[in-house]
């Protein structure tokens, strides 16, 4: 993050010359301050200039509600959201990711939180935008993550009756059955 | 200007006696030259390999020189089911669905890599062969596979067709096999 002090007008014009992206994620991230505390976020990152920020899933509803309505932002459009699974993060093993876009000023930004995989709910964001429905449903499928309130939680992508959620990072990548496969040809 | 007569490629004659205005065989020689050049194939593309079997529906390949003139999108007019393309198992019963929905006699082509074995796809949402859920008689390997190979393994179900005993498939092999596939 660039140093918190106020700066002339002409001194953040230059800087905005300089790296307007930068200039932009600064007044996003002052932005989230005012509006939810500086308490609520933490890990503040930029990779590649997209501003991402940690919070909680106990506020991750009220923040992306907040950040819907704000008239001067107009953070409107879900663009994604997805599981994630981190064994090695003791209980903070599995988290999930959003990203929001807002269309009318060509602002971006990510939101992630953590949870323990013994306690997977989350808030669902179904009742803020129509598109996080399937998107949860995905989440639901291959991280078994709960999403408290949602309408129709069921699997999406894979079989019906399979009894695991592939993408955790216990279960093998490769097909099970195949005999013909040595690790001979495969340098493992 | 060239005014021969093109040669004209016809079947060849199977065994049998000839004489003066008569021609004897077997009936299962005649069966098996109607059946193998009138193939009419069920092309079940699910992804490239489907795009390539289109090119080989084109003009330029033009997979209707081998009788195989009305691809057929009903199982129960076709002889030759093409699978082509990824299987992922969710497809997997429908594949089964409709391979059981075809008449006796069937053949089964499995084009391309996916088809086969899963392909690049060893992963736990694809079905690794198609061979796991119906039986197959020809495979085609190739990532896609290109034209010439697809009318080849074509050219093989007719070889399979032509010689083919018109009992085989009440054999009881045949029937063990499909019992094996829990066809039936």
């Amino acid at each position: 993050m660039a140093d918190q002090t106020v700066e002339s007008p002409d001194a953040q014009e230059t800087a905005a010359e300089l790296d307007p992206a930068a200039q932009k994620n600064k007044q996003l991230l002052d932005l989230l301050y005012r509006l939810f505390g500086q308490d609520a976020f933490t890990d503040v990152e930029e990779p590649y200039g997209f501003l991402t920020v940690t919070t909680t899933r106990e506020r991750i509803h009220d923040i992306i509600a907040g950040l819907q309505q704000d008239q001067e932002l107009q953070l409107n459009f879900l663009t994604t959201m997805c599981g994630m699974h981190w064994p090695e993060r003791k209980d903070q093993e599995l988290g999930m990711v959003y990203m929001l876009h807002s269309l009318v000023h060509n602002v971006r930004l990510r939101l992630k939180i953590f949870f323990p995989i013994g306690d997977p709910h989350v808030p669902t964001l179904t009742d803020l935008y129509s598109a996080a429905n399937w998107m949860e449903r995905e989440s639901f499928d291959y991280y078994g993550i709960i999403f408290v309130g949602h309408p129709n939680l069921i699997r999406i992508l894979n079989v019906e009756d399979m009894d695991y959620h592939p993408m955790r990072k216990q279960y093998a990548l490769e097909d099970g059955t195949r005999e013909d496969k040595t690790d001979l040809f495969f340098g493992r | 200007m060239d005014n021969r007569v093109p040669e004209i490629k016809m079947t060849e004659a199977p065994d049998g006696l000839e004489g003066a205005g008569f021609f004897a065989t077997s009936l299962e020689k005649v069966v098996g030259i109607a059946r193998a050049n009138s193939l009419w194939p069920l092309p079940f593309a699910t992804s490239c390999c489907g795009i390539e079997f289109m090119a080989t529906m084109g003009a330029r390949y033009d997979i209707s020189r081998f009788g195989s003139e009305r691809p057929s999108f009903s199982p129960r007019q076709a002889d030759l089911l093409m699978v082509m393309g990824t299987i992922a198992k969710k497809m997997a019963p429908i594949v089964k669905q409709v391979y059981e929905q075809m008449a006796e006699p069937r053949w089964v082509l499995a084009m391309g890599a996916c088809a086969s074995s899963g392909g690049i796809f060893d992963t736990y949402s694809v079905l690794q062969g198609i061979d796991r859920i119906i039986p197959v008689d020809v495979y085609v390997p190739g990532c896609p596979p290109r034209p010439e190979q697809v009318l080849d393994g074509l050219m093989r179900v007719q070889d399979l067709a032509k010689n083919e005993s018109t009992r085989r498939r009440n054999s009881p092999e045949y029937q063990a096999l499909l019992a094996s596939y829990n066809i039936k």
